[in-house]
């Protein structure tokens, strides 16, 4: 038997994981392949202006699932679609949109990683005797016995480093994660897709929030809360300057992004940009672009990757978005909370540290550590 | 290639799902796919044969639900059945009785008519997954038209007072509806004792083809037919009559009037109750569908449903599958994955324990080999489940 060597691949019906599933099956590797049932798309549809088609393209879509059925039955592996929509709702769903009502810009995609994505999968695959997974990740991980940990690398193809939605993975997670893609560009896992056969090698990748079709969150927000049967709070307030001018009003902080620009309501003769937005007043501040710049920031709920805990001020490159260049920054234990929180001193003031998203600390290429935006 | 966690060992115990051609219906048929390829309603010697083939089918039909050839409506299966009783009776201001367990070919037609002014009652079933008659009985009203319940429960077995639920419709002058899908083939049928008007069957769940089943309609009862567009089936089912599948059904039907009379049954039960024993002995394991005594409801010969603490059925369905070994969990099929079972949590189960249930159902040609295999290869599964143990101990209520 094989069993030990059994790799599960968590198949999305895109191009990434599908060569990821056609790869292991060529090396001769015992392949299962998973895709987790993350949400209905058909929940909302139609409610509040939400598309009442899902594009294609979509997670969880009936279209994906058909997909990566397709492409386990032209390997000839086995697969199964596992249900996670509970857990997704419960661990993903809830707290995004906890969070937008806070007025902060929640990522989604970190907490699905962290929470279903691996430890979930993880879980159902060593539950039908595999002993680990592989995702079509753009990432690499590798063990290194001089620090006897696993270290998270960023991948060859720099234009989909994935790491930034990877920083919460655990030394455990890591030791039975396969990353296969780490090493390949985007065009050659097309061309390995189209060596072998995959018809979906020219699929789109999929950009958008997987459970929000069209992107719009605040029609999600809206429909989700009415599903739910909760009213959406009235955080109607102020529009002020960074000085506390008042400059107007606004319908709701659920609006607002920090570095918005479109869409204030207010008139200036230069552009104004979101500041800061405070859930308890309702007050949202706005000012220059300049304004927006901070040096400082500050990250809780963390989880270090090469390191096992900071210790002494560090010096790392900092990502405070999936699309931002990372940011040379002193980071350093937070003096209010030295356990559980980390403070960072950037040497340029970067624009738009956004509440809600992830830092995520990079030692060069590796992964040292991440946490959320406080 | 093959896949090298693949085992060639099947053991396949899935029946209520569907089940293979029996070798004798593929030979039934063989001959209406080139040779006797004729429209049945054609007047020529090519569409005779057809024509003759069809009529012999219906004949072991009558014999098979013991009516009259002309209350033999062949049609594509369970759903068109269901959907053809529900949809040929029902308008605008009529109430509706049916239960909460039944197939979802009952219960979407019934949504679909509540949205069109059909008042719908759905009869919760007692925790053994048994109807009790005084629901219905307490259910009518002076406009209920129908009562739709089914005969044997498609994830439990447990067989439904059909009798007794005819003649509380008989009495109040209602027409009543049989889903008997799930009992085709496991109990003898008669419409007269049943004191059914309509009954539907399937042909694929009794070794017979996909895609073909039957229709009991009794005599003067005014159903409307679902699909238009010819005179076949005396009106009642418009479209070209699918003779090789006709052909297999009735084979089938065949078959299992022979099996329901010599035995096989009993031989069956017999393996399922080693089975059922076998898996309950294991630790944190239980009977859905038993009364209050712990004894099981009376139930199809072949079936067993059976919970098991801190696991998910969905995962233990996928380990057995690897294994080699086809079960199932709950029955709703959402975009290939499976749901807490409604049937379950009708009957009182949470919903936890809903998902922990592994449905059993034996093939009429199960192995005491079958059996020894999957109780050798259940508690492996079982016990990886728990190490893993994704459902958390104490979540239970």
């Amino acid at each position: 038997m094989n069993r030990p060597s059994t790799i599960a691949v968590a198949m999305s019906g895109g191009v990434d994981s599908s060569t990821v599933a056609a790869l292991l099956a060529q090396s001769g590797a015992a392949v299962v392949g998973l895709t987790l049932q993350l949400w209905d798309q058909t929940r909302l549809a139609g409610k509040h202006g939400i598309p009442e088609a899902p594009k294609a393209g979509r997670c969880c879509s009936l279209d994906d699932v058909y997909d990566a059925r397709r492409v386990a039955e032209h390997l000839g592996i086995p697969y199964y679609v596992v249900n996670q929509e509970e857990r997704f709702e419960q661990d993903v769903v809830r707290p995004f949109v906890d969070e937008y009502l806070a007025g902060r810009t929640p990522i989604p995609c970190s907490l699905c990683n962290n929470h279903l994505k691996f430890d979930q999968l993880l879980k159902t695959a060593r539950s039908i005797g595999a002993e680990r997974i592989a995702t079509g990740h753009y990432a690499i991980n590798e063990y290194d016995p001089a620090r006897g940990r696993w270290i998270l690398k960023r991948p060859a193809d720099r234009a989909k480093d994935q790491t930034y939605f990877l920083f919460g993975l655990t030394q455990d997670q890591l030791a039975h994660t396969l990353f296969p893609l780490g090493n390949l560009t985007k065009p050659e896992v097309r061309t390995a897709a189209r060596d072998r056969g995959l018809s979906l090698a020219e699929k789109p990748d999929s950009q958008e929030i997987c459970f929000i079709p069209g992107g719009d969150y605040k029609q999600f927000l809206s429909a989700y809360l009415e599903e739910q049967g909760r009213p959406m709070p009235d955080s109607a307030g102020e529009l002020v300057t960074s000085s506390g001018e008042v400059l107007g009003h606004h319908d709701g902080i659920t609006g607002f992004t920090v570095g918005q620009r479109k869409g204030l309501g207010v008139a200036s003769p230069t552009p104004l940009y979101v500041l800061q937005i405070d859930p308890a007043s309702h007050r949202v501040s706005v000012g220059a672009d300049a304004e927006l710049a901070t040096r400082e920031l500050r990250a809780g709920r963390l989880n270090w990757i090469s390191i096992p805990v900071l210790t002494a001020p560090t010096r790392v490159q900092i990502k405070i978005r999936h699309r931002h260049e990372p940011a040379w920054a002193t980071l350093e234990p937070d003096p209010a909370s030295p356990c559980d929180s980390v403070r960072a001193t950037f040497d340029e003031p970067q624009r738009a540290v956004t509440p809600g998203q992830s830092a995520v600390f990079y030692d060069g290429d590796e992964v040292l550590g991440g946490g959320w935006i406080r | 290639m093959a896949p090298a966690s693949q085992r060639p060992v099947r053991v396949y115990m899935d029946a209520n799902a569907t089940t293979p051609l029996l070798p004798q219906v593929v030979e039934a048929m063989h001959p209406f796919w080139t040779e006797h390829f004729g429209n049945a309603s054609s007047i020529h010697l090519d569409g005779q044969q057809g024509r003759a083939a069809v009529d012999r089918a219906r004949q072991t039909l009558a014999a098979f639900f013991r009516c009259h050839e002309a209350e033999v409506v062949f049609n594509s299966g369970g759903t068109e059945g269901d959907n053809t009783a529900l949809f040929g009776l029902l308008r605008s201001g009529d109430h509706f009785i049916t239960t909460a367990i039944e197939h979802s070919a009952i219960l979407q037609p019934a949504q679909r008519l509540a949205e069109r002014g059909v008042e719908t009652t759905l009869v919760a079933p007692l925790p053994s997954g048994l109807i009790d008659p005084a629901s219905i009985l307490a259910a009518l009203r002076p406009n209920t038209r129908l009562i739709s319940v089914m005969l044997a429960n498609n994830e439990t077995g447990v067989l439904q007072p059909v009798e007794e639920i005819g003649r509380i419709a008989d009495d109040a002058g209602v027409f009543f509806h049989i889903d008997a899908v799930q009992g085709a083939g496991k109990v003898p049928f008669d419409v007269s004792r049943f004191g059914c008007h309509l009954l539907s069957i399937s042909a694929h769940k009794m070794h017979g083809p996909k895609g073909v089943g039957a229709l009991y309609v009794r005599r003067g009862t005014p159903v409307e037919s679902l699909l238009v567009g010819g005179s076949h089936e005396r009106r009642r089912r418009a479209g070209t009559e699918n003779v090789p599948g006709i052909v297999g059904l009735g084979k089938a039907a065949e078959l299992a009037m022979r099996s329901l009379a010599d035995g096989t049954m009993d031989r069956l039960a017999a393996l399922r109750d080693r089975l059922e024993a076998g898996v309950l002995a294991l630790s944190g394991t239980g009977l859905n569908g038993a009364l209050a005594d712990g004894q099981p409801a009376p139930r199809a010969a072949n079936t067993t449903n059976i919970w098991f603490d801190h696991l998910e059925g969905e995962a233990l369905v996928i380990a057995l599958d690897l294994k080699g070994i086809a079960v199932s969990g709950g029955s709703a099929c959402h975009s290939g994955a499976t749901e807490p079972s409604h049937v379950l949590m009708a009957m009182g189960v949470d919903k936890t324990r809903a998902r922990a249930s592994l449905r059993f159902s034996l093939l009429k040609t199960a192995t005491d080999a079958e059996v020894g295999y999957v109780l050798r290869a259940l508690p492996e599964a079982v016990e990886r489940l728990r190490a893993i143990s994704p459902v958390e101990a104490g979540t239970l209520g």
